[in-house]
């Protein structure tokens, strides 16, 4: 193949000639090249499934997050109507940290839905080459001598190859993706593990670390727009309209 | 000239495109030289779009295979740095036919 440059023609490339040094004979090249591309068949298939997997455990964290934005936000609005500003602000703090993870568990959950379907079509693409090579290995076989049946075989196997080396890439990085958002998702679990996003009045005193790094974390001035807001609302409704949602709260 | 899109699928070219996708391969090599992310974002785009409008998409039980290989469209701009440097992708059109 002249003229292929750069880096992922050049991994594509050595990925293909791995795949076709081993053929000696062009009968062993078919049966070899046909069973590589099952094998790699079955690789397409777990990836996605990683993804997969990847995937729903996003969602299940965002799904925990979504109820401590909830809670934290009645936390807020209950100690703010008992008087007590300094732990309504705390709560808010909170569930702005909350809130910034969960948009950002949200976006990572729709790029995995992305990924998800591109390899799906991939791995449909690829079944549809097999079953191509599958075809003409046979009509190769019974047709021509054994010299010419081994270019085009080798020209075939490469066209499979090359589409498997491809889907390969594009696995790769669906890897390194799901990875790096697996790290942010250990993260956030483990800020939930350290009672960042728990009951509030659960919290003793020496929540010094964690106070100072969510202050850090929150945009001060959001936070405080949200405060005088809520205030607001506390005082024009003096309680009418909240209660209801002051009882779930409580109920949860 | 058969021509990839990594992660997309394969493209029959018509020859006489050659020029314009060599221009644009070029351009991209350019904007990773002068750093500029935009101007390359767009360029690669455009280069991507050639391709996809102009080609002909192979068929899935065609089992040729590409003469250049486009990185995906989800390329980043430090990837890039590893993708298009010196003639870039595309080999300069040759001088006569051959």
């Amino acid at each position: 193949m002249p003229g292929m440059g750069g880096r992922m023609s050049t991994v594509i490339k050595a990925k293909i000639s791995r795949l076709l040094d081993r053929a000696e004979d062009p009968g062993e090249t078919l049966d070899y090249s046909y069973q590589k591309q099952l094998e790699s068949l079955q690789n397409v298939k777990k990836g996605i499934a990683d993804v997969v997997t990847a995937k729903k455990r996003l969602q299940m964290q965002s799904q925990k997050l979504e109820q401590s934005v909830v809670k934290l936000d009645t936390q807020a609005r209950q100690a703010l109507s008992a008087g007590n500003e300094e732990l309504a602000r705390t709560a808010l703090e909170r569930k702005n940290v909350a809130q910034t993870e969960l948009q950002s568990l949200d976006q990572q959950v729709t790029e995995l839905e992305a990924q998800q379907e591109k390899l799906t079509e991939s791995e449909q693409k690829l079944r549809g080459k097999i079953e191509a090579f599958r075809t003409k290995k046979e009509v190769m076989k019974a047709q021509y001598s054994a010299a010419e049946a081994q270019v085009r075989i080798s020209e075939a196997a490469t066209g499979v190859g090359e589409e498997m080396a491809d889907v390969g890439l594009a696995m790769q990085r669906a890897a390194d993706k799901t990875e790096q958002m697996r790290a942010r998702a250990d993260a956030v679990a483990e800020l939930e593990a350290a009672g960042t996003f728990d009951d509030l009045t659960t919290l003793g005193t020496g929540q010094d670390d964690i106070d100072r790094q969510l202050a850090e974390l929150s945009s001060s001035s959001q936070v405080e727009d949200e405060l005088s807001k809520m205030k607001a609302e506390l005082g024009q409704g003096s309680g009418g309209g909240e209660s209801k949602q002051l009882e779930e709260g409580q109920g949860s | 000239m058969i021509v990839r899109i990594s992660n997309e699928g394969q493209y029959r070219i018509d020859d006489a495109l050659h020029g314009r996708l060599n221009d644009l391969d070029d351009a991209a090599v350019a904007a990773v030289e002068a750093d500029d992310e935009d101007a390359f974002h767009e360029v690669f785009e455009e280069l991507l779009d050639l391709v996809r409008k102009e080609g002909h998409e192979l068929a899935d039980d065609d089992l040729e295979a590409s003469d250049v290989i486009l990185p995906p469209a989800d390329l980043t701009f430090v990837e890039a740095g590893e993708e298009f440097t010196g003639d870039g992708l595309i080999p300069e059109p040759a001088e006569s036919a051959g």
